[in-house]
């Protein structure tokens, strides 16, 4: 039976719903030799900045049950160095990129969107309004309603490429978020960023992690953020990309029932740096058993 | 890119060879033919609630058979769970992993490998790489620090003079492996050292005073252990050509690098 595993996010139509989460994946350039980034239905690259930014201080991360806590402070080359570097390995294979954006402020975020204009392997934008571990930009722009509708509008105005925004989970009601950022024209959200957290080294009596707070990641938090993307689902129109914790098919298959159009894979690659590629032939296996012909019809399916 | 492999890799022997000091013997296909002394593996848990590899470095190689060895402490519940691996029973493995000490450039010289704790394993590679053929020193010496309890000081014997240091005094001198080498009157032209970052300290202070080469193999935290996701970054002298800032990944441009290249 024929089977239709493609989606559509704001136009841009990607081969298969998997994509890998930014910030877990670089730029895919140490992963191609584990796996066939033309597999993939979007690599979604590191977040980058205008300028280089050189992150915090060590430890960045931990390990804690299930899942793990990172506070890498978005340390990146800059988009002149990705541009040239990471954009154009990329030109070589079939998938979609998306480029994750970050700033500090509202014209460093602009600066970085427009310097990506006439880029035309970024075939979407990621706005990171969303990164716990940055004491200016990141977060800070993303847990206020009218500021995610505002900076949502600044960056529809001048971006060329469609425009998803990365939401924060760190907020009392997401949904008023992502309904924001729909008022504010933003073409597709990402869904969720990292769950602040901490953890303390009880032998040296201090925290784990040099930034003291980091975000969690992995199979812990999986059942927060179908439990958010459902609820996002049921507020705003524009199509929703479903992440955290992902480690499955099953995984991918609950974030899309819940209402996603599509998933990423994050942390799962650092266990099996080849779990994108299971969890597309798990939901292509999935369609496949269960009589359904396109994987679109699954979105949304459970309300 | 230098090879990279995933493999699944049969024990063939385990070992406790001090109080939290564990020896294993693995089987690989290709990471035992294609390490070099000061590379690392990552060895993943079969308990995926612990889902971070742990990266451990490489304490013996044998190429022709693909015998890989790794000694490593316990340090928490991964590798706990390493230290119960049985015979025949499999571990995933990724690797070779970053960049070893750069043997053309000690071959011929006078070079003294100092081991710290569980810095110690890796020297032992390094000993028998620099020990005979192309590569050999033209004086060896190893010096190796111990809190109390040793390990792995018969398996240097074959390969060259060992002195040794312990905390308190129970074997060898009493202090560090600086203290070693001055009672044991060592005069090194180069230093290869891995060890805990108080050590490190005191031996790039000491060969930058001594104007000698020094290479310092760095441990930090890892997630994906292959360059993508910049948690085990150390600080740079310099600029990196990669990351654009000062900083450097331990897991791809490391864990060694010249002592003057990094910060500590």
């Amino acid at each position: 039976m024929s089977q239709n595993m493609s989606v559509s996010i704001a136009g841009v139509v990607l081969k298969n719903p998997v994509m890998v989460a930014s910030g877990t994946f670089g730029s895919g350039i140490e992963y191609s030799r584990f796996l066939d980034l033309n597999r993939l239905g979007a690599v979604v690259t590191k977040g980058v900045a205008i300028t280089p930014w050189e992150g915090n201080a060590t430890p960045r991360i931990c390990e804690t049950p299930s899942g793990m806590l990172n506070a890498i402070g978005l340390q990146n080359p800059g988009v002149e160095t990705f541009v040239e570097r990471d954009l154009s390995f990329l030109e070589q294979f079939d998938t979609k990129v998306i480029v994750n954006v970050c700033g500090h402020s509202l014209e460093e975020y602009l600066d970085c969107v427009r310097r990506l204009a006439d880029e035309k392997r970024a075939d979407l934008l990621e706005i990171n309004i969303s990164c716990p571990n940055v004491r200016e930009g990141g977060i800070a722009f993303g847990t206020d309603p009218k500021g995610v509708e505002q900076i949502t509008k600044e960056i529809k105005k001048i971006a060329v490429q469609p425009v998803i925004m990365k939401l924060s989970p760190n907020v009392t009601d997401i949904a008023q978020i992502a309904e924001a950022a729909e008022a504010g024209g933003a073409d597709a959200l990402s869904m969720i960023n990292t769950l602040t957290g901490m953890k303390i080294d009880v032998r040296r009596r201090t925290f784990a992690l040099a930034n003291r707070t980091g975000g969690l990641s992995g199979p812990a938090i999986h059942p927060i953020a179908v439990r958010m993307v459902w609820q996002c689902a049921q507020r705003v129109k524009i199509p929703i990309i479903g992440m955290g914790g992902i480690a499955s098919a099953e995984d991918a298959l609950e974030m899309l029932m819940a209402g996603a159009s599509a998933v990423s894979v994050g942390t799962a690659s650092f266990h099996d740096q080849t779990t994108a590629v299971r969890v597309i032939d798990g939901i292509s296996a999935y369609l496949e058993e269960n009589g359904i012909g396109d994987v679109r019809e699954l979105t949304g399916c459970v309300k | 890119m230098a090879q990279i492999y995933r493999e699944s890799a049969e024990v063939l022997g385990r070992e406790q060879i001090a109080e939290g000091i564990f020896s294993l013997w693995l089987q690989t296909e290709q990471i035992a033919a294609e390490c070099t002394p000061g590379q690392f593996v990552s060895v993943y848990c079969a308990d995926a609630s612990r889902l971070l590899p742990r990266p451990i470095s490489v304490c013996e190689a044998d190429p022709e058979k693909g015998k890989l060895r790794l000694v490593f402490r316990v340090a928490g519940k991964g590798t706990e769970e390493f230290s119960r691996l049985k015979n025949g029973e499999r571990v995933q493995l990724v690797g070779p992993l970053g960049n070893g000490f750069p043997l053309e450039k000690l071959a011929g010289r006078k070079v003294l490998l100092a081991g710290g704790g569980i810095g110690i394993p890796p020297m032992l590679q390094l000993a028998k790489a620099l020990s005979r053929g192309e590569k050999q020193a033209a004086e060896l010496t190893a010096a190796a620090g111990f809190r109390d309890s040793l390990f792995l000081t018969e398996d240097f014997a074959p390969y060259c003079r060992l002195l040794l240091a312990t905390e308190d005094g129970s074997a060898g001198t009493r202090g560090t492996v600086l203290d070693a080498m001055r009672e044991g009157g060592a005069a090194p032209d180069v230093i290869c050292a891995c060890g805990p970052a108080p050590m490190l300290r005191a031996l790039k202070q000491y060969t930058a005073e001594k104007g000698i080469a020094c290479w310092l193999s760095l441990e930090e935290k890892m997630a994906c252990g292959v360059g993508a996701c910049l948690s085990c970054v150390c600080r740079s002298a310099e600029v990196d050509g990669h990351s654009r800032v000062k900083n450097k990944r331990v897991c791809t441009e490391g864990p060694v690098f010249a002592a003057e290249e990094v910060e500590l």
